[in-house]
């Protein structure tokens, strides 16, 4: 049987970056990085662009097989992680393989959520989580035929803008009220909105769709969407059925402490299959976005390393950055908290939008369309809950500047 | 792994002219009024007519790259730059979340995100910067020059903590390679073992011990062998204040009299370190030492201090410098000239060694302090040739305030404003002899 000192399965953000940090602590450790896919590592944040055609499927490769050569680590293909034994500190994969570990990173990622339509089971769909989804999916768009796609999160609408790019006549079915919910506001999104109608995109909210049939969706309200091509982008969720007999424990997502690790003191879980602490809430969850799974990545290459740098996951942080159609949106924190105060500013000639969330003199969360801002500079102000009072007006007239001085003045 | 140069900011010296911004708006597009273009912001601080910057720090493990869903964003291994590629680059400004520095933007105007390349190693801004703020350190390349060389003293000398000279005699070795004679004179740097302890030998290089008095002789007497012999060999003296201003001063004076091909160099440390802490010839005024103790009576050292290079330029030698290691490209610089003179004449180099046990300062701060010392004017670098005459090397005109130096260290706690007064008037003299010897 195989062994290793690390073993790491998931090969996207997470496992990358604590990959580094191993190797950085420890240069000559026995690693293996197991993948359930075929390819190099890849980002499935790129993979809109992959569909749309912007990237090259060969150049988004995050890591090249000569970096795992040098770096002498082991690198697994079509190793989908079946069992864990964490009493006998054994991954299982298939075709017989098992690889024995002294310390287990759990970074495999999210599948996407396929919602109980009737009839969605009979039909064939897309979804877009994997490189071959996007090569399937940028295969499937056909001019001048009709797309819908379910969900209108960052996958969805993503999605919907390069298929109506290639030329298809695209619908989005959102079962809530608006695009991107809960990172935008009605408003904001109202923005997004525009743009996508103003591109031919039909956007249908605040209806479900209650049957799939052949070619067509039926929504609740009985009008039915006809369909060539049909894209279902409702969310994403951890498949952990490899965690069933072992023992770690799970919640829809693995749970973990503060430095990411799970009940079994070997095992460790980053990124879209980690149950973390939030930073602005009691509760825990899932972030499902890439900072948060490199900035835990991290976390936890240092931790299996015994690093005495290594410092406690603050909580998940909301962020989002999202471009359509060449303008931009980027939301940071709540928009909305109890008890605080919020600066709107909306210029509708110049289409812009500016929103910021302030409490007891420190910031909660900040959202802008077509706005620059320094998100990463805004995050940290969040998390150090630096005090904004005497720069409040200065503040909310001119985050950019304002916020870059505080950088400056505070953690240059 | 190599060391990087970088862009430097010094937010108390910048008067916010956005002159860099200029530069660099210029340099990256063309158009030097469109200052949003630029990669370097430098904004209003709270504080009237103080600025701060916000510019990419070349992060050695960046977030921007490990954020990166595309591969556009990757650390440059040969210059230490984070390079953004623009053919992969799919505009997802994640990179611009990872950032906490605000040093890769997006601006609508140029409709993707930039950040600083640092003009590949010649930065736009830094030229323009006419009041200091702006920096471009360049001393990583004395680290990946000689940080493969080969250190000639071994692992382990009993330096006190934060020792200046054990740091510097290992500088020089790993410059001068094998083809040396040391000798040592009685003081710190053989107390710390480099001429062997236990029986071991200290270094891998020949190494010997002379008395006090008889260095400078001694070593003359080995190079006029070696030459003898048809052998260039560097005949080197590595010796302590006392070793050089007082006990071995005689036999020094006539070696830079003879012009002997020597080179020697003097770690001044301000007293004898080594056997307690005791005063010697170059001793500043005021300091308290063993023998200059501070009570009813006295008040530290009641003389001032020999000015030990000021005397070998009287020498005639063929070449004079001070040097702090602070300043390391203008320390290795010297070196190389004092080396090459002393292939034809008498070289001496005078080596500035705060002393953390002897002065009384945490062991922590020996270069923050050998800062303080330059940018103070406590002393002065210059070098000298007998053609050439003297040559400030790093000039201070806007000196830190004196009393910053003296406070820093625990030799001075003790000192009245009378005292105060008197080295400050001292500094003045020197400072202004000095540049009676400046070239014209």
């Amino acid at each position: 049987m195989q062994s290793c000192t690390h073993l790491i399965v998931g090969a996207s953000h997470a496992g990358l970056t604590a990959l580094s940090a191993i190797r950085m602590n420890e240069p000559d450790a026995a690693i293996v990085m197991a993948t359930r896919e075929d390819h190099l590592p890849y980002s499935p944040t790129v993979l809109p662009y992959v569909v749309s055609g912007r990237s090259d499927p060969a150049k988004v490769t995050l890591r090249s097989e000569s970096f795992f050569d040098e770096n002498k680590v082991s690198y697994l293909r079509k190793a989908t992680l079946l069992a864990l034994d964490t009493g006998a500190n054994t991954a299982h994969f298939p075709d017989g393989r098992s690889i024995r570990y002294e310390k287990l990173l759990l970074a495999t990622g999210a599948s996407p959520n396929i919602p109980p339509i009737p009839g969605l089971k009979d039909v064939p769909f897309h979804v877009l989580r994997t490189m071959d989804d996007a090569l399937g999916l940028k295969k499937a768009m056909v001019k001048g035929k009709r797309a819908l796609v379910l969900g209108a999160g960052l996958i969805g609408t993503h999605a919907a803008e390069n298929m109506a790019e290639a030329g298809m006549k695209v619908t989005i079915v959102e079962a809530r009220g608006q695009v991107l919910p809960g990172y935008f506001d009605h408003q904001a999104s109202g923005i997004i909105e525009t743009a996508f109608k103003a591109h031919g995109i039909e956007l249908v909210f605040g209806r479900a769709v209650k049957e799939i049939k052949s070619g067509q969706a039926l929504l609740e309200n009985g009008d039915a969407i006809p369909f060539d091509l049909l894209l279902v982008a409702t969310g994403v969720r951890p498949d952990l059925s490899y965690l069933q007999g072992s023992g770690v424990k799970s919640d829809g997502g693995i749970l973990v402490d503060e430095l990411q690790r799970t009940n079994i003191s070997n095992v460790w879980a980053a990124g879209d299959c980690a149950r973390a602490r939030l930073f602005q809430s009691e509760a825990t969850g899932i972030a499902g976005i890439l900072p948060i799974a490199v900035e835990q990545g991290r976390i936890v290459g240092q931790a299996m390393t015994d690093d005495a740098g290594v410092r406690n996951f603050p909580g998940s942080v909301s962020l989002n950055t999202y471009t359509f159609f060449g303008q931009q949106a980027i939301s940071v924190g709540a928009g909305e908290a109890p008890e605080s105060e919020t600066s709107l500013c909306v210029d509708e000639d110049r289409n812009t939008y500016l929103k910021i969330v302030i409490k007891d003199g420190r910031l909660m969360g900040a959202a802008a369309v077509n706005q620059a801002l320094d998100p990463g500079i805004l995050w940290q102000l969040v998390l150090r809950r630096t005090d904004l009072s005497e720069v409040r007006e200065a503040f909310l007239a001119d985050p950019k500047t304002i916020s870059r001085m505080l950088m400056s003045r505070i953690w240059r | 792994m190599s060391a990087y140069n970088s862009l430097t900011y010094n937010a108390s010296l910048c008067v916010g002219c956005t002159e860099c911004m200029k530069a660099c708006a210029l340099a990256k597009t063309g158009d030097a009024t469109n200052l949003d273009q630029s990669r370097i912001k430098i904004v209003p601080a709270q504080e009237p007519e103080k600025f701060e910057a916000a510019i990419c720090r070349q992060c050695g493990d960046a977030k921007c790259v490990m954020n990166c869903p595309s591969g556009a964003l990757t650390k440059n291994g040969a210059n230490g730059v984070i390079d953004w590629n623009a053919d992969t680059c799919v505009n997802c400004l994640l990179c611009t979340v990872g950032c906490v520095y605000g040093g890769i933007t997006y601006e609508a105007s140029v409709g993707h995100v930039a950040k600083c390349d640092t003009c590949g190693g010649d930065p736009a801004c830094v030229k323009v910067c006419k009041s200091g703020a702006l920096g471009y350190v360049t001393t990583a390349s004395i680290y990946n020059d000689y940080g493969d060389k080969e250190d000639m003293f071994v692992p382990g000398l009993a330096a006190c903590q934060g020792c200046n000279s054990e740091l510097m005699i290992r500088h020089v070795m790993r410059k001068l390679g094998r083809n040396v004679v040391v000798a040592a004179p009685p003081g710190c740097i053989p107390g710390m073992g480099t001429v062997g302890y236990n029986g071991k030998a200290g270094a891998k290089i020949p190494i010997f011990h002379p008395l006090l008095t008889n260095t400078a002789s001694m070593l003359s007497g080995i190079k006029r062998t070696f030459e003898r012999q048809g052998r260039d060999v560097t005949a080197l003296a590595l010796a302590g204040d006392g070793g050089t201003s007082d006990v071995g001063f005689q036999s020094l004076s006539g070696a830079a009299e003879r012009g002997e091909r020597i080179l020697f160099i003097c770690f001044d440390n301000e007293g004898y370190m080594n056997t307690g802490m005791q005063a010697s010839g170059a001793t500043s005024f005021g300091s308290w030492t063993s023998t200059t103790p501070v009570g009813d009576k006295l008040h530290g050292k009641s003389t001032d201090a020999k000015n030990l290079p000021m005397v070998m330029m009287m020498h005639n030698a063929a070449y004079v410098a001070t040097a702090s290691s602070v300043f390391m490209e203008d320390f290795y610089q010297k070196l190389d000239k004092a080396v090459e003179a002393s292939k034809h004449g008498f070289a001496y180099l005078h080596l500035y060694a705060p002393c953390p046990s002897g002065w009384r300062f945490p062991a922590g701060l020996t270069i923050d302090i050998c800062r303080l010392m330059v940018e103070s004017n406590f002393v002065t670098l210059w070098d000298y040739t007998p053609g050439g005459g003297l040559e400030f090397t790093h000039p201070v005109d806007t000196p830190k305030p004196l009393d910053s130096y003296l406070k820093a260290i625990g030799k001075y706690r003790h000192l009245a404003n009378e005292q105060v007064d008197r080295i400050k008037k001292l500094l003045e003299d020197r400072l202004s002899m000095l540049k009676r010897f400046q070239k014209a």
